[in-house]
């Protein structure tokens, strides 16, 4: 269990969420009374369909977002709680973030991209590029480190994403539909990878998505509908 | 510095956009570093003139001549330390768009006048002695290949000498530099007893005083003095620090620092348009960058930074490229080969244009940096 598990194990706990959006006088209950709890190490598929509040609770898991109502804490920490500057903080220090549509910068190099999360750390130059290669060795674009995100292909982008994600070496990776944008094969690879990094590296992996082949990879998986979690039991 | 090869690659994003947007800003500023030469060229005179110098010239104007015998009562009003006397000759050499300024004084007094001006002893003395001697200012002298010893044939409309001609002739006997480059050494200054004689009409006259005093800080009373003691005179004085005097001949020409001003000012205003959009552009088809940027851990402040950064930057390129391609072009010199004596940008001017760079890097960025940093994170995240 890592350190920053709380004493029954779970890393992530999340009690009595609501997450209510306002649309004009309009009042759009997203989340209701939501419970979680995510145990240390643990690959969680989280999936539903659309509208249902899976990237709504995902931002809130990662302190993109605060719910209305409920506790939210990650590593023992009340995230709900933290101001912005300090939830900046802690995402650069705890949380991965691996995006859809991967959200590289297209002006920077693969190295450079995956670089961008320890500018905010105090490493030096020589430090840096030491983790950055390791990270891209971990997702295996040792070979591609020059390269733009314009001349990788989709699956290398999302590679290049998540050596961005772990190169902090984070306790938490978030990912919002890895492979949506990719074809089977690359979404495989990509799968495999997160499967590497939660069962080689320790990580605890909770993954939005559609897709039940996806899901398949994840040891347990949960589904969100109209603001409420059914669990699918675990494997 | 870590974050300067992010910074510099947005700017890369867009090359052609940045590249126009630089260009244009580059030619604001060479524009404003031109325009400050052209400025300090026309009233610099007004700073570079000697704080313990007054012009006496006619109240009426300062075409309208003055008796030569004011200078025994000048010389003798108490703080005066010393005069010399100058006369317009308005003369054309060859061509009418040869101008310099040609002026008959009293080789002794102007030197003492202005001591910046450098003559060798050999040429003052040379000068004593030669009744059509003239020295030259080492710009005239250079502009059109003078050398000692030459001929000058000058004609002018003004002054008719007894013979009904208007073409005077001086002997080159000496060319003088100046201390500082705030010296003027465009004139060409010739002996007033050799015009006095030669010309018909206005004998014995002059056309101001230039006036030494003891302390500047009485130059004031002694002003009013000088003036009190003509009041009432057929010709009356009009007293006045030869700052102001300077002044006064360079707005025959209009107000040269509104006009320079309001050239600036409108030009300025354009380019915080044109860099104002250029970064506020750069900002919105980046939303989800900076979205994604924030979610792996970059605060609001250092967004915020790195777009004022980006701003400042594409000023400062811009502005220190323009300043320093409009001093190359002033170090070639005065391009209209002496209308322009102090042609040059003066270094408290290339601190204000730094300046500017640095207030026009922050006025284009603010907006566009807050709306960076006011973004919601799951908001922008969206918009990739």
């Amino acid at each position: 269990m890592s350190e920053t598990s709380t004493s029954d194990g779970a890393l992530v706990r999340v009690e009595g969420v609501d997450k209510v959006f306002h649309r004009g006088a309009e009042e759009i209950h997203v989340l209701a009374g939501l419970s979680l709890q995510v145990p240390d190490r643990q690959f969680l598929a989280l999936m539903g369909p659309s509208g249902s509040g899976k990237s709504t609770l995902l931002n809130l898991l990662g302190g993109l977002d605060r719910p209305t109502q409920g506790t939210v804490t990650v590593g023992g920490e009340r995230i709900d709680q933290l101001s912005d500057r300090q939830l900046a903080r802690w995402r650069a220090r705890h949380v991965g973030f691996v995006f859809q549509l991967y959200n590289l910068m297209p002006v920077l190099s693969a190295e450079r991209n995956v670089e961008l999360p320890l500018l905010l750390t105090d490493l030096s130059k020589a430090e840096r590029a030491e983790h950055v290669r390791t990270a891209l060795a971990i997702v295996g674009l040792s070979q591609r480190a020059k390269h733009y995100p314009r001349t990788l292909s989709g699956g290398e982008q999302q590679r290049v994403g998540i050596a961005r994600a772990i190169v902090t070496d984070p306790t938490l990776l978030l990912c919002d539909e890895p492979t949506g944008d990719l074809d089977r094969k690359a979404g495989d690879e990509i799968l495999d990878l997160l499967q590497a990094l939660n069962r080689e590296h320790g990580k605890t992996v909770l993954m939005v998505t559609h897709d039940p082949h996806a899901s398949a990879r994840a040891a347990r998986t949960v589904h969100l509908d109209k603001g409420q979690l059914r669990e699918e039991g675990a494997k | 510095m870590k974050f300067l090869p992010l910074i510099w690659s947005n700017l890369k994003r867009r090359k052609l956009r940045t590249l126009l947007t630089v260009l244009s800003i580059l030619v604001a500023f060479v524009l404003f570093g031109l325009i400050c030469a052209i400025q300090h060229a026309l009233v610099g005179g007004v700073d570079m003139a000697g704080a313990d110098r007054l012009i006496v010239r006619h109240k009426v104007s300062l075409v309208i001549s003055l008796p030569g015998s004011y200078q025994q009562t000048i010389d003798k009003i108490p703080g005066v330390a010393g005069s010399a006397h100058l006369t317009w000759f308005g003369g054309i050499y060859q061509d009418a768009k040869n101008f310099f300024p040609q002026m008959a004084v009293v080789p002794q007094e102007i030197l003492d006048t202005y001591p910046k001006v450098v003559l060798s002893p050999e040429q003052k003395k040379a000068w004593l002695n030669t009744r059509t001697g003239a020295v030259a200012g080492r710009a005239t002298a250079k502009r059109f290949g003078w050398k000692v010893g030459d001929r000058i044939p000058i004609t002018t409309a003004i002054w008719t000498k007894a013979d009904g001609s208007q073409l005077w002739d001086f002997d080159l006997v000496g060319i003088f530099d100046g201390q500082d480059k705030a010296t003027d050494t465009t004139p060409l200054w010739f002996r007033y007893d050799y015009f006095d004689e030669g010309r018909v009409y206005d004998k014995g006259h002059v056309g101001w005083y230039v006036i030494r005093v003891k302390d500047p800080s009485q130059a004031v009373a002694i002003a009013k003095r000088i003036d009190d003691q003509f009041a009432n005179s057929p010709a009356e004085t009009k007293t006045e620090p030869e700052g102001a005097f300077v002044q006064s001949f360079a707005k025959q020409i209009g107000n040269i620092g509104l006009i320079a001003e309001g050239i600036m000012g409108a030009v300025f205003f354009t380019i915080l348009l044109v860099a104002g959009n250029t970064m506020s552009q750069s900002v919105r088809e980046r939303t989800g960058e900076l979205g994604a940027l924030k979610a792996i851990g970059f605060t609001n402040g250092q967004v915020l930074c790195q777009v004022m950064a980006e701003s400042c930057l594409l000023a400062g390129v811009g502005g220190v490229l323009g300043l320093g391609l409009a001093w190359a072009f002033v170090l070639q010199g005065d391009p209209t080969k002496g209308l322009l004596p102090f042609f040059y940008i003066p270094p408290d001017n290339l601190l204000i244009g730094l300046g500017i760079c640095l207030a026009l890097g922050v006025a284009t960025g603010i907006v566009p940096a807050l709306q960076a940093m006011r973004l919601r994170v799951a908001d922008a995240l969206r918009r990739m």
